[in-house]
């Protein structure tokens, strides 16, 4: 059952962060930055494919990649609350990013060595696109905090928004604390030390320092996201997500 | 005045061999006018497409149609770039040509002025739509112009591959539920007209195409290609088991090709107008997609100087 939730756990997380930047496609300060962020979000929800796929072998009832991702309600969804935070202005949508492909980045780098092949097969893959994104969201953090006054003004208004949504990363819940007891999955701890490594390095490069306050202030995390208890944005996601297998249930499209 | 005679012949000459005109060689103010217009034109309508198909990206009934979609419209903006380029070989920036569409002096594809109310539309757009430009960029890639006819060989292999993914989208709703179907043809029925309007007025009343036909730029009319597409999609629609919202639409077979109704040349001229159903909206998104964006590109050009700056200083150490 733990790897199970896990599994859907991994998911989650990547499809919730491909909708919200979905959001940008069309709508992008500029073309090729439009193209990127859509890259990013279809490289997600690849990610998110495969891990539901594996978690409907596990669970062998008949469910798939799409019951899964449409007919789940929220107590259900198990993402961090960091990835369903809306995406703000392109500077809250940068930093979201970088924030989270440095923890997926070194999630995957572990999770490929992990006792579970098929886990291991998803993250080796999917780690090439994440190595990708963590580079582009940190030349964006480098950019916008190192740019302009407003650009900086805003990064720092950013980190201040987002930064409460990061412990929750480093907090294991019951099936990530089994996984890592079982070889599959890495310790949170361990993982956070370099996470916090690599966001000084970049806040540094960006001259950004309400990271060093914020971690001076020892400001409150949220959490919840991972047994379920989602923000009140989660649930128009899903009504939006799950219009189409709700409003025709049993279709095929 | 006798050498500019001189190039004038020497550039039809060229446009008569065959020879495609690059963006160095010498050529007529009007020529690269309506090429700017016309390339500039379809960069937008690349651009401004993307948004009623975006409409569905957050809402596609699997991941799967999510994720061709979402590949589909970014796709589109790859296109948009290209076709920038190739303007921007005329001498006009993107930026200005940006300017312009969102002033409402440049214009786009009256088709994205209509809405996308089911998730058929997106089958719709891709089968319909998509069909009608193919038309338009296959004969685009043997346009007179070089840089434009390239972007265009590029574009043409991306386009028909949505057009599949689009035929596929209603291909599975023929096949499916009562209300699947009806969901199916009742985005035909929709899309139809307005897709027909595609291809301009007709030849008659076509104000531009005679020069453009002469230097090549076009190469087949307004009315040639609107054939051609009712040639197509009467005998596709068959395979759907859908109709043609057309009760004048029969074979000749004398003629061998397909009589067809008249369009409402009102709708399409109000739609050109700026009245169609979503003239405002589309270009409100892209106006403040735009200015919200406006600090990020300041930022980004005030990052890249200041490296550069950093490099020359280093290479002054």
């Amino acid at each position: 059952m733990f790897l199970l939730n896990y599994t859907l756990y991994l998911a989650d997380n990547a499809l919730l962060l491909g909708h919200r930047n979905s959001e940008w496609c069309g709508h992008g300060p500029v073309l090729e930055q439009d193209i990127a962020i859509t890259n990013i979000s279809l490289d997600l929800i690849g990610q998110a494919r495969n891990f539901y796929q594996y978690a409907a072998l596990l669970k062998n009832d008949g469910s798939t990649e799409d019951t899964f991702a449409y007919t789940r309600d929220i107590r259900e969804f198990k993402n961090c609350l960091l990835t369903e935070l809306p995406n703000g202005d392109w500077g809250q949508t940068i930093l979201r990013q970088f924030l989270f492909s440095n923890y997926q980045y070194l999630l995957y780098e572990q999770l490929q060595h992990g006792h579970d092949q098929q886990l291991a097969a998803i993250a080796a893959k999917a780690l090439k696109e994440v190595t990708y994104h963590l580079r582009w969201s940190s030349e964006w953090v480098i950019r916008l905090g190192d740019g302009t006054e407003e650009s900086h003004r805003r990064m720092e208004q950013a980190i201040a928004e987002i930064w409460s949504y990061t412990g929750e990363l480093f907090i294991p819940a019951s099936y990530e604390l089994e996984a890592n007891a079982n070889g599959i999955a890495p310790d949170l701890k361990t993982l956070e030390v370099s996470w916090l490594q690599k966001v000084n390095e970049i806040f540094t490069a960006a001259s950004l320092s309400a990271f060093a306050k914020a971690t001076a202030d020892k400001v409150y995390m949220h959490k919840g996201g991972k047994q379920g208890n989602h923000t009140e944005y989660m649930g128009y996601i899903l009504a939006e997500l799950q219009f189409m297998q709700r409003a025709y249930p049993g279709a095929e499209w | 005045m006798s050498v500019l005679i001189n190039q004038e012949e020497l550039f039809q000459d060229r446009v008569d061999n065959e020879i495609k005109i690059e963006p160095r060689d010498w050529m007529p103010d009007a020529y690269r006018k309506t090429l700017v217009r016309q390339i500039s034109q379809h960069a937008h309508s690349e651009i401004v497409g993307m948004l009623p198909e975006g409409n569905w990206i957050s809402r596609a009934p699997s991941l799967k149609r999510k994720a061709i979609l979402l590949a589909k419209v970014q796709d589109e903006a790859g296109h948009g770039l290209y076709l920038y380029s190739a303007a921007e070989t005329l001498g006009t920036s993107r930026e200005q040509m940006i300017n312009d569409l969102h002033s409402g002096k440049a214009k786009y594809s009256s088709i994205f002025n209509y809405p996308t109310l089911t998730w058929a539309d997106i089958g719709a757009i891709g089968w319909l739509v998509d069909g009608a430009a193919i038309l338009n960029q296959v004969m685009l890639c043997r346009t007179s112009y070089g840089p434009y006819a390239r972007a265009m060989v590029r574009i043409c292999k991306e386009e028909s591959f949505h057009q599949r993914q689009g035929f596929d989208i209603l291909l599975t709703l023929s096949r499916g539920t009562p209300a699947q179907k009806e969901m199916c043809q009742d985005a035909i029925n929709r899309w139809w007209w307005p897709s027909m309007m595609m291809f301009g007025p007709r030849d008659s009343e076509s104000t531009n195409s005679d020069q453009s036909m002469k230097w090549k730029i076009k190469r087949k009319s307004n009315d040639e290609l609107r054939q051609n597409f009712v040639d197509m999609c009467a005998e596709q629609v068959k395979v759907l088991g859908m109709t043609l919202p057309d009760a004048d639409l029969k074979w000749n077979e004398a003629e061998g090709k397909y009589d067809f109704g008249e369009i409402d040349w009102d709708e399409f001229w109000n739609v050109v107008k700026g009245n169609g159903p979503c003239n405002k909206q589309r270009l409100d998104a892209r106006r403040k997609a735009w200015e919200e964006g406006e600090w990020v590109r300041e930022a980004a050009s005030a990052f890249a100087k200041k490296q550069q700056q950093k490099q020359k200083q280093d290479k002054a150490a």
